[in-house]
């Protein structure tokens, strides 16, 4: 027997405390496997033992939640008796170290924990951040994690309908990449993990399992340096070929009658699947696993207890139900075998070769992980101290950040994704939010994943708040009722008082929004550790949000639709720069404090321009966020290449730099037919919502080709080919020469 | 019309396939797994677009293997109307039911996105509704698309009138010989073609011009 030494203690990511927890717990000191078992559950990436007690401040209820956080995926109503189910998580550190895999695996999880739960995945998203577009390794993991995630959700035959990319030199050594899965169900048929019951047989079906992903999990928590590239072993290898026969065969398994409870293996595989599956049904597991059908030989059972091979699930069912559920997965060609019984001994007993090897509680492993209250430090937010210089033409610094890294087009990446499959999508890649028609039905699902990762690091709190209200607008500027959220944080080291005081701020950020929005959250990860050498990335709480579309038929794009339309602007505009990307782009400058954000005013605003949508009155709106008024009208004026006439106030050329680049918060634009404008306006007026006329669309009438110019007050007039071409140009000339092969 | 869709593992394209057949006939087509070797008596046999096995060996390669690709075949000899999507097109390539290959696209990349076509050839029951030159959009999404024969086969594609689709000037997403986006076999009863029809047959999706494919099959076929 290997002897438990103090130094294999720390290489399994356990500090002494915990370990001397362990002994007590057990009464004894564990043997190796048992070591590995605990060391994964936990692992921060598991036992979420930094946050858990911050996060207990979310509010995750509301009458349309069916599932909150702690099943594999949150659960609403969307009426008619159809639920949605969704969440979103990171796969950062495996994609930092194989950019391919590590990206594609990370979506296959995500799939998992929404299929096994009875839902049809209908859509995904991705919110990626990478490092400096001049750092030597960004343009390498761009590929690769774009490939990795085509790849995978390609061959699955889900679309991939949008999501966010950021480029900031804090990601440089660790990039981050948060994929959202979306999928429905019929509300009466969801399936749930707690295995419940004794003498049930517990059932292992997918892929083989090798001894891919050991300790991924373990490697996920903790922080990087120049040894990163030996934990490649720790990188799993997908398979979406066999997922999507797990998928296929799953849900056919769920249409009968012969599952208790099933979960997906993620991270630490059979050994988080069952005792999590065990600890929730207050059960006991026993597992043989010389059952277990393995891809390699003379497998040990630490390695099967930890490995994290894809595609595979845990299920228990109901006594008798054996043959039926066999045959099912025989005709997918997957893997099928009984490995063990619930008991009611609540203990979690692994055999292998005759001989007990592991036997603990149950509630050891789970109820018993560490709850640390870690010591914080709040951040003192920054002073909106900004300069600017007041001689830079309009015109010249529209253009420069219509092409600039974080606001050009993302057309090189979604075009490599399958955005159609499925015949359902209703709104692509490009707009404030992606929809989804429900299949078979006129309703539809709104999604969006939102950050911004600088107003985040300038102040954690407004940061965090603007996040929640930027995905809520999103879903809002389209139509659709904002229902929930998943939340994806992704922090440096929680060790660090002030990381951990991010983490506090933010998580009390987004209570105080989803509060206000009543806007729950229903399921979440969190992704610590992020630092390579000491340097923490920047906090990025990013939300992944889904609305609902009562009537696809009323729904709005970004797109101007007619020539003559009046331009209304909703929502108050102060001319806030600081950490806009104006400051960064133009001036070279991360200065500031971000926008605030007052939620009464958000709620009202986007109540009101939600229900011009609904009723009729309105099809072409856009939110302001990134690059303010001007950049949200010049993607308009390219989305329907039809230009406008711009009119905002002011006097000085500082007034309209802060007008037209200002990113203040709870702004939409509406593009309305001359009739109905005094309508609206009288109506605004009646709620207190701020709305005035601020253009004309199609109006230039000059020496340039009419309809084709975006031109206002001290903004000369500019061609939407220009725009275009700068809009365009940025990421195809990036990436050119891009050296990464597309895989299988 | 009676029409059956043929499901391959990992086909993902099948419920759209259905969806659309539907939409157009009123009937369900059937759904015909690819272990079976019998399957009804139909007048269309749909093989649609997805990562057949994974897109291992050969896109299209193993699928071709299968037991009711011998059925396909036969069906096909006998005149039996047999259309491929995308995978399905690389199935039937794979399975020698039309000639040349379809590689990986040129700039190695997944493509998805509208692509503008014209019509070539309307003497056939999948596009006598079509005008001759007509443009149509429909969307491509793969990375296995760039379609390659020798030239001698090309020129006899050209010659016979069997090149159904071209990809129209400047819109070639994969580098496909001669601008070929879908091809018919020499009597005429087999399509393959890289975009997807079946993506196209509804306003609320971005367009109808995919509707004419299926009418032109319901005319001819019903």
């Amino acid at each position: 027997m290997t002897p438990i030494t103090p130094q294999l203690v720390r290489e399994h990511g356990l500090s002494d405390t915990e370990y001397a927890r362990i002994e007590e717990l057990l009464g004894r000191a564990p043997n190796l496997v048992e070591l590995g078992i605990f060391s994964v559950m936990w692992s921060e990436h598991c036992s979420y033992k930094s946050t858990r007690a911050h996060l207990r401040r979310l509010p995750t209820r509301a009458p349309w939640v069916l599932q909150g956080p702690g099943e594999n995926a949150g659960v609403i109503d969307i009426g008619d008796g159809d639920a949605a189910i969704f969440k979103m998580e990171s796969h950062n550190h495996p994609s930092f170290i194989e950019p391919y895999q590590g990206a594609a695996t990370g979506v296959g999880g995500i799939m998992r924990d929404v299929f096994t739960m009875g839902a049809r995945p209908v859509a995904m998203m991705n919110a990626l951040r990478f490092g400096a577009p001049e750092h030597a390794k960004t343009k390498r993991l761009v590929a690769g994690v774009v490939a990795g995630i085509g790849g995978y959700g390609n061959c699955m035959g889900v679309p991939t309908v949008g999501g966010e990319v950021n480029f900031h030199s804090s990601y440089n050594g660790n990039i981050l990449v948060n994929a959202m899965c979306v999928g429905v169900a019929r509300a009466d048929r969801i399936f749930m993990s707690a295995a419940k019951g004794a003498g049930n047989p517990v059932v292992y079906i997918g892929s083989k399992t090798g001894r891919d992903g050991i300790h991924g999990a373990t490697m996920a928590s903790a922080e990087f340096n120049e040894d990163s590239e030996e934990k490649r072993p720790t990188v799993q290898v997908g398979d979406p070929f066999t997922e999507k026969l797990l998928l296929e065969a799953c849900l056919e398994l769920m249409a009968t009658d012969a599952i208790v409870a099933i979960q997906d293996m993620g991270a630490a595989g059979l050994t988080s699947s069952s005792a999590e599956m065990a600890s929730k049904g207050g059960s006991g597991i026993e597992l043989d696993l010389d059952r277990v059908p393995q891809r390699e030989a003379h497998m040990t059972a630490y390695d099967m207890m930890l490995s994290e091979s894809q595609e595979r699930m845990l299920a228990v069912l109901k006594p008798g139900h054996e043959a039926e559920a066999e045959r099912i997965f025989r005709k997918w060609e997957l893997d099928f075998a009984v490995i063990g019984v619930t008991t009611d001994t609540g203990r979690l007993v692994v055999r292998h070769e005759g001989a007990v090897v592991a036997d603990m509680p149950v509630h050891a492993l789970s109820e018993e992980a560490p709850v640390y209250q870690r010591p914080f430090t709040r951040h003192t937010p920054a002073a909106n101290e900004i300069s600017i210089d007041e001689t830079k033409p309009i015109r010249e610094s529209l253009i420069r950040l219509m092409g600039s890294p974080d606001l050009c087009s993302r057309r090189w990446i979604w075009e490599q994704y399958d955005n159609t499959v499925m015949a359902d999508t209703v709104q692509l890649p490009g707009g404030d939010a992606a929809v989804v028609r429900v299949h078979g039905t006129q309703k539809a699902l709104a999604i969006t994943t939102d950050v911004t990762p600088r107003y985040c690091k300038a102040d954690p709190f407004e940061g965090a708040k603007q996040a929640v209200a930027e995905a809520w607008r999103n879903l809002s500027a389209v139509g659709a009722t904002p229902l929930a959220v998943t939340d994806n944080l992704n922090f440096g080291n929680p060790e660090k008082p002030e990381i951990m005081g991010e983490i506090a701020s933010a998580v009390d950020g987004i209570a105080e929004a989803c509060r206000a929005f009543d806007f729950p959250v229903v399921s979440g990860n969190c992704s610590l550790y992020n630092e390579t050498n000491g340097e923490a990335i920047l906090p990025t709480p990013a939300i992944g949000a889904v609305g609902l579309l009562k009537n696809v038929d009323r729904m709005a794009t970004i797109a101007f639709k007619r020539k003559g339309d009046t331009i209304i602007l909703v929502g108050e505009t102060k001319g806030h720069l600081g950490q806009s990307l104006y400051l960064r782009e133009i001036e070279g400058s991360e200065t500031g404090a971000p926008p605030p954000v007052d939620l009464a005013v958000e709620k009202r605003n986007g109540d009101f321009v939600r229900r011009l949508i609904e009723t009729g009155q309105v099809d072409t709106a856009h939110d302001i966020s990134d690059g303010g008024l001007l950049v949200a009208l010049a993607e308009m004026a390219m989305g329907g290449n039809i230009g406008a006439e711009i009119l905002v106030p002011g006097k000085t050329m500082e007034d309209f730099i802060a007008q037209y680049f200002g990113e203040d918060q709870g702004r939409y634009i509406i593009s309305v037919q001359k009739s109905g404008v005094d309508a609206i306006l009288a109506r605004a007026s009646q709620e207190g919502v701020a709305a005035v006329r601020a253009g004309t669309t199609g109006a230039y009438q000059g020496a340039l080709p009419a309809d084709q110019v975006l031109m206002g007050r001290a903004l000369a007039p500019t061609l939407i080919s220009d725009l275009r071409k700068a809009h365009e140009g940025w990421f195809p000339d990036y990436m050119l020469g891009d050296t990464m092969p597309p895989t299988n | 019309m009676r029409t059956a869709v043929i499901v391959f593992p990992a086909s993902n394209c099948d419920r759209d396939a259905a969806v659309a057949l539907e939409q157009l006939t009123g009937e369900k087509p059937a759904m015909v797994w690819h272990g079976e070797s019998e399957m009804p008596d139909v007048d269309l046999i749909v093989l649609p677009g997805g990562f057949s096995y994974g897109d291992y060996l050969r896109c299209g390669a193993m699928a071709a293997q299968s037991h009711i690709m011998r059925e396909v075949k036969a069906r096909a000899e006998k005149g039996t109307a047999v259309l491929g999507i995308c995978n399905g097109f690389q199935v039937l390539a794979e399975a020698g039911l039309l000639p040349g290959a379809l590689m990986r696209n040129a700039d190695l990349k997944f493509v998805c996105r509208p692509v503008a076509l014209e019509v070539e050839e309307t003497q056939s029951v999948f596009t006598r509704k079509f005008d001759k030159g007509q443009r149509v959009t429909f969307p491509v999404a793969h990375g296995d698309g760039n379609y390659f024969a020798d030239a001698a086969t090309l020129d006899r594609l050209e010659g016979e009138g069997r090149v159904a689709f071209r990809y129209a000037p400047g819109e070639n997403p994969n580098g496909s010989a001669r601008d070929i986006a879908g091809i018919l076999s020499e009597k005429r009863n087999v399509l393959g073609l890289m975009p997807h029809p079946e993506r196209v047959c509804d306003p609320l999706l971005g367009g109808t011009d995919g509707k004419a494919m299926f009418e032109s099959l319901l005319e001819a076929l019903s």
